[in-house]
């Protein structure tokens, strides 16, 4: 009897072990499968020229390179401050606050929403009002992404500062928004940046939201007002495309894509074990 | 520099009240998306109306018959069938993380299968149309069709010609994309168990695996509901790994091996080349439904989680 349950506990945790493995086979295969594609397709060219026509090989992701960086900034621009200020609201003035739980519930479950619906609101809004798409809309799609997330972590990074700090300063006379900015954020700021590093990760991989917003150009664009390009639309426009040099290319672009947000993300997770550690 | 005390005041209640309104764009944003949803699919809910709509599996932009049954079923299944896969591997990662990984190892498999989450969606499809498809075309599908489909009855899941592009792949993905979501609440939720429950079941002599089973999981059951119906949330919103490997062919599936379509795909495909005013209503009537079906999976999800917080 005593054997059998022995036997029956082994059985289990070598079941255990093999999950993990099964998680870190995937990791891997991922990986290394975007690595290798990656890397033959990585050429000087491939960053620094415009398109090729379709269908002549040549060509570079230039255009989709910078059309990303500046959807991404301005998503970043509109995004971060907002993040950041609604996130202090539920932390420090309306902490006691039932509707602070609220927001707070609702973000959470806001960064889950699907990132498409949220490309499809943006639509309504922005995009057919105008007439045409836009990168400006693309980047307030990802805006919207970026927000609750950023919320959430710079609420409880600033919940993590001790309650008698800020009570020290009250004490010397300092109005709250002095002592929210000179103690709260002074000692917060490296979570709230890993809270912002994350959310740029977060964004950066984001297709489905750009799709009915910024969509896609086939030239260097730098107009805000007009459609642009991005590397992950292009992705998909590439790798559905039939042509084998579209293929490569859309593979270059998953590699660029994929360091950037890996190295994100374990910058990110790096700051906040030294934060934690310290 | 030196304010004086009154504008001090005035500036505090300024920020204050902007900080307030970032707060409450929350509210606004969700309030907003529902809102707009609703106001563009209208046209589509009065023609077709709700349970017409729901029911009906045509989906013609010519003669603008629409009806969301097929995409509907498409993204419940394809869902559900990648928790089936997702739910028990994610379990074991978790109970791997918190009792049985030395410490060492612990943080590095962590931090591993978090990666896992990073990896952009459309690099899931990418990678999931170059390189799984076809290997699943290849070798894992006429195996698996060689196998178990001689059974009776559970064969015909594994009818149909191989091609890769199908249901099996695409939930395969999905299943892979959500691990480690559910991972990391399980595992937030095995980390609470207070460790006297769990010596006491060891002093009577319990092993390991029965102190997990009957100690750790029905303590954990709310967190771990919880977490399945985040990672539940997540896959139905899931995109661009879906558009790649599922085919868009508005057709229900008549085995594993069938390709069909989503919700999410049936946007992608079609939302930019909608050119009838109806066609766009109907996507957004699906968009709508999706977004409704997603806010309250999550918003269950939520909840539990929170609930085993506070316990």
């Amino acid at each position: 009897m005593i054997k059998k349950r022995k036997i029956l506990n082994n059985i289990a945790l070598f079941f255990c072990i093999l999950t993990a493995i099964w998680g870190l086979f995937w990791l891997f295969f991922i990986l290394i499968d975007v690595i290798r594609h990656g890397l033959t397709a990585l050429t000087p060219s491939l960053i620094l020229n415009d398109p090729a026509p379709p269908g002549i090989p040549g060509g570079g992701l230039k255009h989709a390179i910078i059309g990303h960086f500046f959807i991404t900034l301005t998503a970043t621009l509109i995004g971060v401050p907002l993040g950041i200020l609604g996130g202090t609201f539920l932390a420090e003035y309306g902490r006691n606050l039932k509707v602070s739980r609220i927001i707070s519930f609702l973000s959470d479950i806001m960064v889950s929403v699907p990132a498409i619906i949220v490309g499809a609101f943006v639509y309504a809004l922005f995009v057919r009002p105008v007439g045409h798409f836009n990168a400006l809309s693309g980047g307030l799609a990802l805006a919207i992404i970026m927000i609750p997330v950023i919320v959430k972590t710079t609420e409880n990074m600033l919940s993590l500062i001790p309650w008698t700090l800020r009570e020290a300063a009250f004490a010397l006379g300092a109005p709250y928004y002095k002592v929210i900015f000179q103690i709260v954020y002074r000692g917060a700021g490296v979570g709230i940046f890993t809270g912002v590093i994350l959310a740029i990760a977060r964004v950066t991989g984001e297709a489905a939201p750009l799709l009915f917003t910024s969509f896609n150009n086939a030239f260097t664009s730098y107009n805000l007002f007009q459609p642009m390009a991005s590397l992950t639309v292009t992705i998909f426009q590439y790798a559905m495309g039939p042509y084998e040099d579209w293929h490569r290319q859309a593979w270059g672009a998953s590699f660029l894509i994929t360091l950037f947000i890996l190295f994100l993300a374990v910058l990110g997770r790096y700051l906040i074990k030294r934060r934690f550690r310290s | 520099m030196k304010i004086s005390p009154s504008k001090e005041h005035l500036f505090n209640l300024f920020f204050l009240i902007i900080t307030f309104f970032a707060a409450f764009l929350i509210i606004f944003l969700l309030f907003g998306i529902f809102l707009i949803l609703f106001k563009e699919s209208f046209p589509a809910m009065q023609r077709f109306g709700f349970l017409n709509f729901i029911l009906s599996s045509s989906w013609d932009p010519v003669k603008e018959l629409f009806g969301g049954a097929i995409p509907l079923f498409g993204t419940l299944i394809t869902s559900f069938l990648a928790l089936i896969v997702a739910v028990p591997i994610a379990l074991g990662i978790a109970v791997f993380i918190t009792e049985v990984a030395p410490k060492a190892f612990k943080e590095i498999i962590g931090m591993a299968i978090e990666l896992l989450a990073a990896i952009p969606s459309i690099i899931y499809g990418m990678w999931g149309l170059f390189t799984l498809a076809p290997l699943q075309a290849k070798y894992v599908e006429p195996f698996l069709q060689k196998t178990l489909g001689k059974l009776p009855l559970l064969g015909k899941l594994f009818s149909g010609t191989p091609l890769g592009i199908d249901l099996f792949t695409a939930s395969l993905i999905l299943s892979i994309m959500i691990i480690p979501f559910t991972a990391s609440v399980a595992r937030d939720a095995f980390q609470i168990v207070p460790s006297v429950l769990k010596e006491s079941a060891y002093g009577i002599g319990a092993t390991k695996w029965e102190v997990i089973k009957d100690v750790v999981f029905p303590y954990c059951k709310l967190g771990i509901l919880g977490g399945i119906g985040l990672s539940l949330g997540r896959a139905l919103g899931e995109t661009m790994a879906v558009a790649f490997v599922l085919g868009n062919l508005n057709q229900f599936p008549t085995s594993l091996f069938s390709a069909t379509a989503t919700v999410t795909v049936k946007l992608a495909n079609e939302f930019t080349e909608a050119e009838k005013d109806i066609h766009l209503a109907a996507l957004f009537y699906l968009a709508f439904l999706l977004f409704l079906m997603s806010f309250t999976i999550l918003a269950l999800g939520k909840y539990f989680t929170e609930r085993i917080k506070t316990k």
